[in-house]
């Protein structure tokens, strides 16, 4: 779980993925009046991963609203104050929790602005803690990405380290159309570099997290740290894999991995969500559809989660989802050629 | 006061503002007949849900408000819409999947919007419009602009989790949001009797400890003192009310409907009790206006109305190669 390779910096500042997305919802909240967070136990509790903190002591339990367990009417709340010149940000508990308020958020949200033929925004985002690794098995555990990633009008964003963390929850609330944030509850506790002041990560912009020949991987969240690992050991025998962080499901940032895999020849996706019909199906197609087909020198190969739910048992939910050596594996196996 | 007996709307409005009332009435009526009509012919495709018969509920709940104030509809929501203020030429226009109309054809009848009048818009999901119509009232209330948001919704909607979790935040946080339930005693085919606990929806409110008020919803004066009432609680602070109008829908629940659930007595019943005819009737009885001009009022809704249509059919059509426009905000331009 290491941070992407960084230059050192005299100046450097560390923060924790959980800090950066608090310092960005601070920010916001003293930037803009309009600027609302919502969300349950966001308060006095400081939401349940510790996210929101004190900034209900900063600014007020008027602009760090603690809402009833009511998923689908807070978040629906939030689209109303969305389209009437509020910019609240609403923070599910648990990604799983979003699966009660689908109707506002693909129904009401995602279309608003096409039903209206453009006559209404909906400037709202939602946070949503998700994926496995924490105990918490089958209805705390999920990654839902694909799901939001399959409707238009919704934009999906995928931090992988505290930097793009801060970056993108400040791009997603300049935004005049709905993002929705997934953050990986394993990196809430990682620490890495986090510029000062107000910045945006463009969404849809892929970023590339290590430069290599062989063969691409295509990773997002916590599958970044874990394919990073992963390359390091497949460098000491030779094999140089070039890591593309998605960072944004939807816009999915074509042109970046086509011009990978024309270079390596070699296509691994991974990703935490189900893997049939997931990021990385989306993805191969997109190849198979591309001028980078011509380039490829082996089958594009995919990694997900397997067709169950999470489970609570400790081992069988560490082999529910791509470990380090599944990606070592799967990237070792496409530069031998031995798929 | 007290010794001033005459119906509430009359001593409240001014005449211009009666007439009016009138006005947005028929031209619910006609409207609704010409977008039928249209229907039948072909014009518009898709399907629509009328609510001939239930105009008062629709004028009288939206004419003490003004632009600024917001409402969200249903999938049964051109009354809303004309009494918000919509023009029926481009309402016409959005039904014949025109660039003219409201949503520059992406929306039709289910999702009909007027933004710039406060109208929120339709909405194809029972429910849908319940916790939107909460922030709404959580805008207003943040940003102190004074107002208030009615939220209409039928009985249907009533059931749905939506309408527990929206009045309940609403009464938490004191917003300035009135419900408005049209009990047109059918949730498509299922009547309240057999989808509802309770007898009056009205009786609900007590879970979320604000006033609740049934209406005779064809009762135009009872109607809006009903909600003035609701509207001067919510703009002074002190929180969301729910009100049930009793209405009746003199079509069915949309194209598809065969009327195999209610008898054709029930139905004549409810056409005697027209709400246009009895405001109509109120107005001129206390001198508001004479049968003459009563009847110019209605012809000038229907020549209105005949004007929309022909604007419409000669409105322009989308290009194909607009589809994605208006997904996301780059994409407008």
């Amino acid at each position: 779980m290491n941070a992407p390779t960084r230059q050192p910096d005299a100046d450097i500042r560390e923060l924790s993925y959980s800090e950066a997305i608090r310092e960005a919802m601070g920010l916001a909240l003293e930037r803009d009046e309009r600027v609302v967070l919502m969300g349950e136990d966001i308060g006095v509790y400081g939401g349940a991963f510790q996210v929101t903190g004190d900034l209900v002591e900063r600014f007020g339990a008027d602009r760090v609203m603690d809402t009833p367990i009511s998923e689908l009417g807070g978040a629906g709340v939030a689209v109303g104050a969305a389209l009437t010149g509020l910019r609240p940000i609403y923070e599910f508990q648990f990604s799983d929790f979003a699966a009660l308020a689908m109707e506002q958020i693909v129904n009401q949200a995602a279309k608003m602005r096409y039903m209206l033929g453009g006559e209404a925004s909906v400037p709202v985002v939602f946070r949503m803690p998700a994926g496995s690794g924490t105990g918490a098995a089958a209805q705390h555990s999920q990654s839902f990405e694909a799901w939001f990633g399959h409707v238009p009008g919704l934009k999906v964003v995928q931090p992988s380290t505290p930097e793009d963390a801060k970056g993108l929850l400040l791009a997603a609330l300049e935004d005049p159309d709905p993002v929705v944030m997934f953050e990986h509850k394993l990196l809430y506790k990682m620490k890495g570099h986090v510029p000062e002041g107000w910045y945006t990560t463009p969404i849809g912009k892929s970023a590339i997290r290590r430069h290599g020949k062989d063969v691409t991987i295509v990773a997002s969240a916590i599958m970044v740290h874990r394919a990073l690992a992963a390359a390091e050991k497949l460098a000491g025998e030779g094999i140089e894999v070039e890591i593309i962080d998605l960072r944004s499901v939807r816009p999915i940032d074509g042109d970046a991995i086509i011009g990978s895999v024309k270079k390596t020849g070699r296509l691994l996706c991974v990703y935490e969500g189900v893997r049939t019909l997931g990021i990385g199906a989306e993805i191969s197609a997109m190849i198979a559809e591309s001028e980078a087909f011509d380039f490829l020198d082996a089958p594009v190969l995919r990694l997900g989660g397997a067709e169950a739910p999470i489970p609570y048992n400790p081992d069988l939910e560490k082999a529910a989802v791509p470990q380090i050596p599944d990606i070592e594996s799967a990237a070792r196996r496409l530069a031998r050629r031995e798929v | 006061m007290s010794d001033d007996n005459r119906p509430f709307a009359i001593r409240k409005y001014d005449a211009a503002r009666l007439r009016d009332a009138l006005r947005k009435m028929y031209l619910i009526r006609f409207f609704e007949e010409g977008a039928e009509d249209s229907y039948m012919r072909g014009l518009i495709h898709g399907t629509m849900h009328l609510s001939i018969g239930q105009e008062a509920s629709a004028v009288a709940s939206c004419i003490g408000l003004t632009d600024e104030d917001k409402i969200t509809s249903t999938h049964r929501g051109h009354g809303h819409c004309i009494s918000k203020g919509a023009e029926v030429g481009r309402m016409f226009a959005e039904f014949f999947g025109k660039e003219e109309g409201y949503c520059h054809g992406r929306g039709g009848s289910m999702h009909i919007a007027d933004v710039t009048k406060g109208n929120l818009g339709a909405n194809g999901i029972v429910g849908g419009g319940l916790p939107i119509a909460v922030g709404a009232g959580l805008t207003a209330k943040r940003l102190n602009t004074g107002a208030v948001a009615i939220c209409f919704f039928g009985d249907g909607a009533n059931n749905e989790g939506a309408f527990h979790e929206a009045l309940n935040m609403a009464a938490i946080w004191k917003l300035p949001v009135v419900f408005i339930c049209e009990n047109n005693k059918y949730g498509m085919s299922t009547s309240t009797e057999r989808s509802t606990a309770v007898k009056n929806i009205a009786e609900r409110a007590v879970a979320y400890a604000m006033p609740g008020h049934t209406v005779d919803g064809n009762d135009f004066s009872a109607v809006a003192e009903t909600v003035e009432t609701a509207i001067a609680r919510a703009r002074a602070g002190e929180g969301p009310s729910l009100i049930e109008n009793l209405t009746y829908r003199w079509r069915g629940h949309s194209k598809s409907d065969r009327n195999r659930y209610r008898t054709k007595q029930e139905i004549d019943e409810w056409i005697a009790r027209d709400p246009i005819q009895r405001f109509r009737k109120e107005l001129i009885e206390h001198a508001i206006l004479d049968e003459s001009e009563a009847e110019k009022v209605a012809t000038e809704a229907r020549q209105e109305v005949e004007a929309g249509i022909e604007f419409a059919k000669s409105g322009t059509a989308p290009r194909v190669s607009d589809l994605a426009r208006y997904v996301y905000a780059e994409e407008n331009a």
